[in-house]
């Protein structure tokens, strides 16, 4: 006889070994006789990979229709173009290395403009704590916040040109609202129960601040990354900041090559830039939910009911 | 008289209402002492201001009138003396058990080699033990309790103020972290201030019961609890303890009905 407690039970231990005494209160131990019974067999290969075979699916059918819908000619290629002519287009801009310029400009772009924009972290933790110099700058932040951040273009390009400092401009003003913003809430939101814990034994302002309400709110390690939906909010607003700008006025960008290319008609290098745009913020919302995982060890699994 | 170890001297809490502006009167003029190594539960009907008293106890909360001293000295702010156990869930859970063990030493400035080592031994003795580097939310809520019982006790306290700790159990083990409780007090030797709603609860754990009335809270009687100890979960079906019980009842009973009707209990103050 062996005793099994599963995987994902045995983690809640906790109940388990305080009523070690009360065998009849484990309803979740299970008795398995070795040799006689088999274990149950693994999730099968379609189970463990429904999600990911069925995004395919629906990718490949996408991509499927509209390759037959432009070999059929249903539509003309001018304005659908095709997978295959996007492909056709992008391996041949990446093989005669013209499309490096551009790419290389507009991750400098959102780059130096995202890096700066983490100023909001520490701005955001200041306006936190300090609740009269909230309530002094909270107008003219939301109202900043509130206005298209490329309205603004035709300003800063007039202060800083058509080089890349204007775009690293929007591309700064777009995702430093939201970081701070949200590192603000983190901040406000505090925990009054923590917070009156830690007072009863005493502790100082200072000590409140680096122990509660830095690791509340702030990713650092073994801390609670509430700002990450700011991160992430903030990667957002900087792709289109990069985007748009560049098709405002730029020397150079993916913004600019789409611009271009949709001035002139060449649907196929319009469709390389989008699918570029579209695959650096699939990447970049991937990263932050791996950053996030990373600082979640401590918190409850969501989802599956505790 | 010996000096006690913890005493209330006509404490008053008055509150600004705030919408009407006018002034509530939610604690009137608490009397209280404690001897050392005494177990004293505080219970009164919902919404008397209990926990209010805790607070002002605690330091956490400054009364309108009258002082609390501990060892004849009087008391304005929160003291290493003391340590509070809450109701409510109020661990970091971002720290592990044993950093949440040691979380009071550490805002005292006090976490010494010798005073972490001592953490260790506090582990085991509320039964913690092999749960060190657990996360709270990995943990049952009586197991959650341990730990907030384990925090006051690591910064070795001499009066330990208790709100309630239990209230948000399930009964059984409720009963169980009562008795758990009994022996920790007997093996730590603290004096014990535990604020309770349950009368059975008060009853098994103290060696005197406060009752206070409803709004305003005042201290309506004081029964001493003459139980043998160590104390059986079972003695709670003997007829000794069930005629205190019924005596405390019919103290609150009249108040008690009074707050069902009356319904809100009073406002939380901010501390």
């Amino acid at each position: 006889m062996t005793l099994r407690i599963p995987r994902r039970l045995s983690g809640e231990g906790g109940i388990a070994r305080v009523n070690r005494d009360k065998d009849a209160v484990l309803p979740y131990v299970e008795v398995a006789t070795e040799g006689e019974k088999t274990p149950a067999p693994p999730p099968g290969f379609w189970t463990r990979r429904e999600r990911a075979i069925l995004g395919c699916l629906g990718v490949a059918v996408t991509l499927g229709l509209w390759e037959g819908i432009a070999a059929l000619r249903l539509v003309d290629p001018l304005f659908l173009s095709a997978p295959s002519r996007i492909v056709r287009a992008g391996a041949s801009m990446f093989a005669s290395g013209e499309i490096w310029t551009d790419l290389r400009v507009s991750g400098l772009e959102f780059a130096a403009g995202y890096g700066m924009a983490l100023v909001g972290i520490p701005l955001g933790i200041l306006l936190g704590w300090y609740r009269r110099l909230y309530y002094l700058v909270d107008p003219i932040l939301s109202a900043l916040y509130a206005t298209p951040r490329v309205a603004l273009l035709p300003l800063l390009i007039i202060w800083l040109g058509i080089g890349i400092w204007s775009k690293i401009a929007v591309v700064f003003l777009g995702a430093v609202f939201p970081i701070l913003l949200s590192t603000v809430a983190a901040v406000r939101t505090t925990d009054p129960r923590l917070l009156r814990a830690a007072h009863s034994f005493g502790a100082s302002d200072l000590q409140i601040f680096r122990t509660i309400v830095l690791p509340g709110s702030v990713p650092l390690p073994g801390s609670v990354p509430f700002i990450i939906t700011g991160l992430r909010r903030g990667g957002g607003r900087a792709l289109v900041g990069v985007v748009v700008g560049e098709m405002v006025a730029a020397t150079a960008g993916i913004g600019l090559m789409i611009s271009i290319a949709g001035n002139t008609f060449q649907t196929d290098r319009v469709f390389v830039g989008i699918f570029l745009i579209a695959a650096a913020g699939v990447a970049m919302v991937e990263a932050l939910t791996r950053l996030e995982r990373r600082f979640e060890k401590w918190r409850p699994p969501v989802g599956t009911g505790v | 008289m010996p000096r006690a170890k913890l005493e209330a001297d006509g404490i008053v809490l008055e509150y600004q209402q705030p919408r009407t502006g006018s002034c509530f009167r939610a604690l009137d003029g608490i009397r209280l002492r404690l001897e050392e190594g005494e177990f004293a539960c505080v219970v009164g009907p919902s919404g008397c201001g209990k926990t209010s008293f805790l607070h002002i106890v605690g330091g956490l909360l400054r009364p309108t009138a009258g002082r609390i001293l501990i060892g004849g000295r009087p008391v304005t702010g929160p003291r290493p003396e003391l340590a509070m156990v809450f109701q409510e869930p109020s661990l970091l859970p971002w720290r592990t058990v044993i950093g949440n063990i040691t979380y009071g030493l550490e805002l005292q400035g006090r976490a010494t080699p010798e005073a972490i080592r001592r953490a260790g031994e506090i582990v085991a003795l509320v039964g913690l033990a092999g749960f060190e580097s657990h996360y709270p939310h990995e943990l049952s809520g009586g197991m959650q309790q341990r730990v907030n019982l384990a925090r006051a006790l690591a910064v070795d306290p001499e009066v330990l103020l208790m709100d309630e700790p239990f209230a948000a159990l399930d009964a059984q083990t409720r009963e169980l972290m009562q008795q758990e409780l009994l022996r920790i007090w007997r093996d730590a030797g603290k004096t014990v201030l535990f604020v309770t709603h349950q009368i059975n609860e008060a009853i098994y754990l103290a060696d005197r019961v406060v009752v206070l009335s409803g709004r305003p809270g005042q201290v309506k009687a004081e029964v001493v609890v003459d139980l043998p100890r160590p104390r059986p979960l079972s003695i709670k079906r003997q007829a000794r303890f069930l005629e205190i019980e019924d005596r405390i009842w019919g103290l609150i009973e009249m108040d008690a009905r009074r707050a069902l009707l009356t319904g809100t209990s009073i406002p939380a103050p901010s501390a």
